[in-house]
Parts: structure tokens; sequence; C-alpha cells
């Protein structure tokens, strides 16, 4: 059942939602919020598309294959950020002396936090997005073509 | 001070004491397994609220050291509950899976007739 | 049966829980336990070792960085795992 109000006021929605989750991602270090909600709130937007647009042609946002890359990388950035440290002869994920640190306060400051909180934003992201899809497919019948 | 006098002070920790033993009474007494999951779920809310509360101090704001900031309130506590919602996430969503399962094989979401089932597959073999 | 039973058992994890809670620091109080410690130096330090003026984001993302790296997994960890018991292939 396909549902032009649905599908418009969805359209509409998406990018407010999507910019709340990319502010609070990128303010992390200086406002409440960080990577765990950041991440969900740009999740539940694709979600939110998912679901209102589960009927028509463009259905596939996301595909499995792509989420699964984008957590890996989210991941992978976390490691390779701490093994930076140890490159420059500290312990694994040091922040202060390897990063720089900037004056606390401003958006360009706190070095590693900005970087690990981005990578851990998008990893968060796609993992909720994927425990959807595959619950939401795994309930049907026929290989994810409900 | 008497008993009655401190669990009034200690309103959150009574609060949460009683969603706990809600959320316990939902996963015994019920045998829907999506309602266990429910009840597991509500569990968890009442360990996270008695956590963070442990960390209020009063009158404090919340810790961002701005310029005009006052009191704080404690930290620790609100960073470490955030690992305690991350592991409910994924338990939630790996029960879930898992109950989607049972469903497709045995057709019914009732716990003790899974059990009966079960049992009766065991006798035929 | 069932459901007197557990209504016993959980009268009585409810008596003894609710006896424990009486038993701690009052709600807010500004010199119990839990405030002394490693939290006073978070507090202070936190804008000069990290850089972040957000106490609990300096906490996780560089404190201690390490146990965030473990939640990622554990995150990770869990979607191979619905995607290993939903997937048909």
């Amino acid at each position: 059942m396909q549902d032009i109000v649905l599908e418009l006021v969805t359209r509409l929605l998406i990018p407010f939602v999507q910019l709340l989750g990319a502010y609070i991602l990128l303010h992390g270090h200086l406002s409440p919020g960080g990577a765990f909600s950041g991440g969900t709130i740009i999740g539940t937007s694709l979600i939110f598309y998912s679901m209102a647009f589960r009927y028509s042609k463009r259905r596939h946002l996301l595909k499995h294959d792509t989420s699964m890359k984008f957590e890996a990388g989210g991941a992978l950035l976390y490691v390779v950020v701490g093994l930076i440290g140890i490159l420059f002869g500290f312990r694994f994920l040091t922040n202060q002396g390897v990063f720089p640190i900037g004056t606390p306060g401003r958006l360009w400051s706190s070095g590693m936090i900005l970087l690990v909180t981005l990578g851990l934003g998008v990893k968060v992201a796609s993992t909720v997005f994927t425990m959807f899809q595959e619950l939401l497919e795994g309930g049907t019948e026929l290989d994810g073509h409900d | 001070m008497g008993m009655i006098d401190r669990l009034g002070q200690n309103l959150y920790y009574l609060v949460s004491i009683i969603l706990f033993i809600i959320g316990f009474h939902t996963m015994l007494t019920h045998n829907n397994l999506i309602k266990k999951i429910m009840g597991m779920n509500i569990m968890d809310a009442a360990l996270f609220l008695f956590f963070v509360s442990i960390g209020y101090i009063q009158g404090g704001q919340a810790p961002i050291l701005t310029e005009n900031a006052g009191r704080l309130v404690n930290p620790v506590p609100s960073a470490l509950i955030l690992t305690g919602i991350v592991i409910s996430v994924s338990f939630t969503a790996f029960a879930l899976a898992l109950v989607v399962l049972l469903y497709k094989h045995y057709g019914t979401l009732d716990a003790d007739k899974i059990l009966a089932l079960r049992s009766k597959n065991y006798e035929q073999h | 049966m069932r459901s007197f039973l557990s209504l016993l058992v959980l009268l009585g994890l409810g008596a003894l829980l609710i006896t424990a809670v009486a038993e701690m620091p009052l709600f807010g109080a500004p010199d119990s336990p839990a405030h002394q410690g490693i939290a006073i130096k978070y507090v202070s330090d936190a804008p000069h070792d990290t850089g972040a003026i957000n106490v609990i984001s300096a906490i996780i993302l560089d404190y201690r960085a390490f146990d965030t790296l473990g939640e990622a997994t554990v995150l990770f960890v869990a979607v191979v795992a619905v995607s290993a018991v939903l997937s048909k292939r």
C-alpha cells in the first residue's frame, strides 16, 4: 500500500532530522550528546525513510553491503586513530601530545575526540539501521521482498 | 531518622527498585517471549535510573564546563551507564532475532507451548 | 500457584532491596562516597587534558577510550550475530 501523504511528509522531515543528528554528532565535545546519541538519530532517519518508502519503487536507500562497509569503516577509523598514538611513541589511543588540542570551547578543538566521534557516529547509525532492516526482512518468507 | 524518612529522601532509589520489581514480575509471570524481553528492558531502565541518580549532587547542572557553570553533577556514573545502554540495545536485538527464528520454526510465541512441542519432538525420535 | 509463588519471591526481593536502599547515603548529598575520588579530578582537569568542555565526552572518548572501543565491538558482534541468525544464505 503506497501512501502519497506519508511519502511527502517523510521527504520534508528527513533533512531536518539528519541536520539535528549531525549537529549533535559534531558538537559532542561542547554540549550534551555525542557519538551514540547523534548516530542513533541519523540511523532513525534512515529507518524512517525505509519504513515510509517500503512499498514504493525507490525502496533501498542503503543496501546491506554498503551499510556493513560503513560500519566496518567506522570501527576501523577508531582503531587507526588509536594506532597513530603508538606511531608517535605514546600508548594506544593517546590524545594529549599527539593531536592538536586547541582552545577548549571551540568547534575545532579536542583533537582525537572529534575524529573518534565521527567514526563512532557513522558506525552507530549504520548499526541501528542494519539491525532494523535485518529484523524487518528476517520475518518475511520471500527473501526480503514482501 | 526513621526508615520511612530516609526512603522519602531517597525517592529516586525507591522508584528504581519498584521499576525493577515490575520488570521482574513481567519476566516471571508472562509466557509471551516478547513480553519477557520487554520486562528485561524495564529492568534495564530501572538499573540505569538507579545508577544515574547516584551521581546527582544537590543543585548540580550538567557537567559542561562553560564560564558561568556552578556546581556540577558527578560525570562518572553517566559515562559508565552508556556501556550498559549499548549492551542492552545489542542484547535486545539479538533476543528479538532469536524470537523471530523461534516463531518461524514453531508457529507460536508461548514459552510453555514451545517447551511442550520440543518434548513431543524429543519423544518421537 | 505459579503466580502466588512468583509474588512471594518478588515480595522478598523487594523488601531486601528496599531495606538496602534505605541505608544508602542521602540522594544528592555532596559528601557521599560516590562523589569523592576520581570524579573531582575529571571535572577539574578535563579541559586541560583533552580540550573538551563536555566532561562526559572527555571521559568516554579520552580517559576511557579503550572501554568505548569495547562497546563498539559489542555493537559490531551484535549486528553480526543478528545477520547470522536471520540470513537465509
